[in-house]
């Protein structure tokens, strides 16, 4: 009995500090719309500046006054940060903003590495809290007991902070309708920042009191920042209640999860969440969102089929593209075969973004559900190659089916948040059931047959797919389904004043969509020769969503041409550099702030100019395999 | 010998919003070719009303027929799968599509090839399309992203989308808010040709009693949840309650409140 009462206890510890990043999270998002992604970044610099404080100081002083320090200088940039980047994209959309601050955190886990090396730093423990407390014959560590205690403390100064100040009223309404808080005569570019600069604060400060409990190392934001998703969707957005209760209902499911389900202890938060989003889909805590109001006067280029002249040039590209064996070695190859898969896997997130309007967060699940696809029925059936790839897809196919359901029932952020859930769960399935998976180690040994073992020949089928499916896709955008599914994305409500089942619609592109991107996980299981849990993880849903959004999110070929930038410039400076992650982020992040229509966007709009400058007809640079539209 | 049901029959039509009786035993009909107008003041249930006719609300009891087929419970979707045109109050178009694709795409929707996913949809119905745009004057305008589109030209569209389906009915939320006094007159002309040449019947809301009093065959009045008068637009002028509403409201609610307090 001792041990599930300590147990308990652990949990609600764990509880503190994953609240008080979630609830910054939460505030941020409540005033400014902005679901920030660099909040597990600023959790981590808060824990490493702490460390490196509490090390210089000595004392109870020393170390107290070092966590406290740490979280205000980390306040201090995110303020930067607000004032610099985020102030010019507060009007992009929502995915805009998600990335640029992806960016963000791509730079500080090299920025951090640069700084403090590469080792797990073990902080020294808290003064005052060192020793453990005798609980029938159980320890609990004092520390432990403080966090218990901070947790409710923190709330509550919250809750006056957003009850009895004037600062906290007009926080709360502009949570509510910040136009009209604007209206009124507020600063709203001053709120803004200050709430963004309270946000940071608390997840710094969260990070800088893991110290004593936990190493400081430079992948825990990634790990926080998907628990922390994880935690406010549950409580619903912009709930600082919601975000507290959330926090220990994660945190116990974690604690107690491990002892009744060790197979399955990362799957029992993950669906939780799962059943909470589809139950309540605004979180516990949280309202329901009225349906943002598309802005008026909005004008995209109309969509159109290439005319015959574009189709040449892209043909044209696609004969450049498969000569490319006659002059390139077999490194060149191989990373040309790279760039053919996922330019599939691309497009095929590209058709749910940007025709559907769906931004799906865990676009890998179905990626890496091909790739096991092929793994298991070559492994354990020993089926030959053709008939696995024709079949290993529909693994992904499957999971698209079952998911998507669930997820369409959803919009804009909870769906994003809901896909996140869904492709954790696959993830966590793939690294957790050893038996059939392999676990960490994968599956190994994923061979092509004979026909297809040589670069150039591999190179050759990788590209002929990727053509066969970008071709199929875009048929399919201009198809009546296509435009259907476009309707869906502009307005739900008038599709279904015109008889349009908009959740079927969104479904089946899904469907359509996860199967796509099986097919490029099972030709990926053949190109590495190997499948690991990591083909279905959170970095490689996030790659898909940056090389959509580079390229173009309002645009027909964006996935394309963002996906064949993206890696090329990604297995480029990973050649190069060990610091790609900081370059990489940079470029995103200008990418977002310079170019938010993305390239083959801002093609159109040169394009667009000079036409009306020059006669028409008059070609843009040539794109491999498809042109600009 | 059986007598055709009507287009539209509304009976006892009621809705409650905890204590509050939103719209309470509402009965009406409506036959093919008749434009008939609900008026009322701001909160009389206009909208919940209507609301639950285009089946975007359920009523707590009471029916909905149309050609004697029951519609309260159906989706919106399936309701205007039976012939049910409508226009929103506050226009809902697909804003980055064109004007033509807009129209396409209630005609592929009619013409039931949503899923099909190998046609070339600028091809479907484009002439259908077409001849849909320059009924209600907007031929020019096809190419035109819809985005771009005043907000006149959009309420223009709205109705080119609502006739995709060939109607038996169309139920139009205040089909002329927010557009100037002349495109008003315009756009309710249209409407009542269009109807009376394709033999459509017509529900509309409406705020500007010009529009009503000029157009409507048929004139209900609601207020505060209950019909209160109906009839045709000359005699529902001459309704002292009518006028009671809509000239002496501020003075007569008043007067009656005192009335009830001393009572």
């Amino acid at each position: 009995m001792a041990f599930y009462v300590v147990q308990f206890l652990t949990g609600l510890a764990s509880a503190a500090s994953l609240f008080l990043v979630a609830s910054g999270l939460s505030i941020i998002f409540g005033v400014t719309r902005i679901v920030n992604f660099a909040h597990g970044a600023f959790y981590m610099i808060g824990a490493y500046i702490a460390f490196t404080l509490t090390e210089r100081f000595s004392g109870a002083f020393g170390f107290w006054g070092g966590v406290v320090a740490a979280a205000l200088a980390v306040a201090l940039i995110g303020v930067l940060v607000e004032m610099v980047l985020l102030r010019r994209i507060y009007h992009a959309p929502e995915l805009f903003q998600l990335l640029g601050t992806f960016g963000l955190t791509l730079m500080v886990e090299d920025l951090v590495v640069l700084i403090w090396g590469p080792d797990d730093l073990v902080g020294r423990r808290a003064p005052g809290f060192k020793g453990a407390v005798d609980f029938f014959g159980q320890n609990i560590p004092s520390y432990d007991l403080f966090l218990i205690v901070l947790g409710p403390v923190v709330l509550g100064i919250l809750w006056l902070l957003f009850q009895r100040t004037r600062w906290g009223v007009l926080v709360r309404a502009a949570t509510q309708d910040r136009d009209m808080v604007a209206a009124l005569g507020v600063n709203q570019k001053w709120l803004f920042t200050s709430v963004f600069a309270v946000g940071v604060f608390l997840a710094a400060l969260g990070g800088a009191l893991q110290i004593p409990r936990d190493a400081v190392h430079h992948a825990m934001d990634l790990r926080i920042i998907v628990e922390v998703f994880v935690v406010v969707v549950i409580g619903g957005l912009g709930s600082i209640v919601g975000a507290f209760v959330a926090a220990v209902l994660v945190s116990e499911l974690n604690a107690f999860g491990i002892l009744i389900f060790p197979k399955i202890s990362i799957i029992l938060v993950f669906l939780v969440m799962a059943v909470v989003l589809i139950v309540r889909p605004w979180g516990l805590f949280g309202k329901p969102e009225a349906a943002a109001r598309k802005t008026p006067g909005l004008t995209v280029n109309p969509w159109r089929p290439l005319t015959s002249n574009e189709r040449l040039a892209s043909l044209a590209a696609l004969v450049i593209a498969a000569m490319l064996p006659l002059f390139a070695g077999n490194y060149a190859l191989t990373v040309g075969s790279e760039i053919a898969i996922f330019v599939i896997f691309a497009v095929s997130l590209h058709f749910l973004m940007s025709v559907g309007g769906l931004a799906s967060f865990g676009h890998a699940a179905y990626f890496g559900l091909g790739a096991y696809g092929v793994a298991f029925l070559a492994k354990m059936a020993g089926l030959p190659m053709i008939v696995c790839l024709l079949l290993g897809p529909l693994l992904g196919c499957m999971g698209a089916a079952v998911f998507g359901f669930f997820a369409v029932q959803l919009s804009g952020v909870y769906f994003a948040m809901l896909t996140l859930a869904f492709a954790q769960i696959v993830w966590s399935i793939a690294f957790q059931w050893v038996s059939v998976t392999g676990g960490d180690n994968g599956i190994l040994g994923v061979w092509p047959a004979s026909w297809a073992a040589s670069p150039s020949h591999f190179y050759w089928l990788a590209l002929g797919v990727a053509a066969l499916v970008t071709i199929a896709l875009r048929i399919a955008v201009f198809s009546p389904f296509g435009y259907a599914l476009r309707a869906t994305r502009d307005s739900v409500l008038r599709s279904e004043a015109v008889g349009i089942n908009a959740k079927r619609i969104q479904w089946t592109a899904f469907v359509i969509a996860g199967t796509t991107a099986g097919i490029g996980g099972a030709l990926f299981a053949y190109l590495k020769g190997s499948v690991f849990p990591d083909n279905l993880g959170i970095s490689l849903s996030v790659d898909a969503l940056v090389m959509v959004l580079l390229g173009g999110v309002e645009t027909v070929s964006g996935g394309v041409v963002g996906a064949i930038v993206y890696k090329a410039l990604n297995i480029w400076l990973v050649s190069q550099t060990d610091l790609s992650k900081l370059v990489l982020g940079g470029f995103i992040v200008l990418i977002v702030v310079v170019f938010p229509k993305g390239i083959v966007g801002m093609l159109e709009i040169l394009a667009q100019r000079r036409r009306k400058s020059s006669p028409p007809g008059s070609s843009l640079l040539a794109k491999p395999i498809e042109s600009a539209e | 010998m059986s007598v055709a049901p009507p287009l539209l029959a509304v009976e006892g039509l009621t809705k409650s919003y905890g204590g509050i009786h939103a719209v309470r035993g509402v009965s009406f009909s409506l036959r093919s070719g008749e434009i008939l107008a609900l008026i009322g003041p701001n909160g009389a249930g206009k909208s919940t009303c209507f609301d639950m006719l285009n089946g975007q609300n359920t009523p707590d009891s009471g029916h909905v027929r149309l050609l004697g087929e029951e519609t309260t419970g159906k989706k919106p979707r399936d309701i205007w799968r039976m012939g049910v045109g409508r226009t929103f109050q506050i226009t809902a178009t697909f804003a980055t599509m064109t004007v033509r694709e807009n129209v396409q795409v209630a005609l592929i929707s009619h013409g039931k090839q949503l899923f099909n996913l190998w046609g070339s949809a600028p091809d479907v119905d484009r002439a259908e399309a077409g001849r849909l745009l320059e009924l209600v004057g907007m031929g020019g305008y096809a190419d035109r992203p819809c985005g771009e589109l005043a907000y006149g030209d959009l309420k223009r569209l709205e109705l080119a989308v609502a006739l995709a389906n060939d109607p038996k009915l169309l139920l139009m939320d205040e089909p002329t808010a927010g557009m100037a006094p002349r495109e008003r007159v315009e756009l309710m002309r249209l409407t009542a040709q269009i109807a009376k040449e394709k033999s459509i019947g017509v529900l509309f809301t409406e705020h500007d009693m010009d529009v009503v009093f000029e157009h409507a065959d048929r004139i209900i009045v609601l207020n505060r949840g209950t019909l209160i008068a109906e009839g045709s637009p000359a005699e529902v002028r001459g309704n002292p309650q009518v006028q009671a509403i809509y000239l002496g409201e501020g003075l007569l609610y008043e007067a009656g409140h005192r009335e009830g307090a001393s009572a």
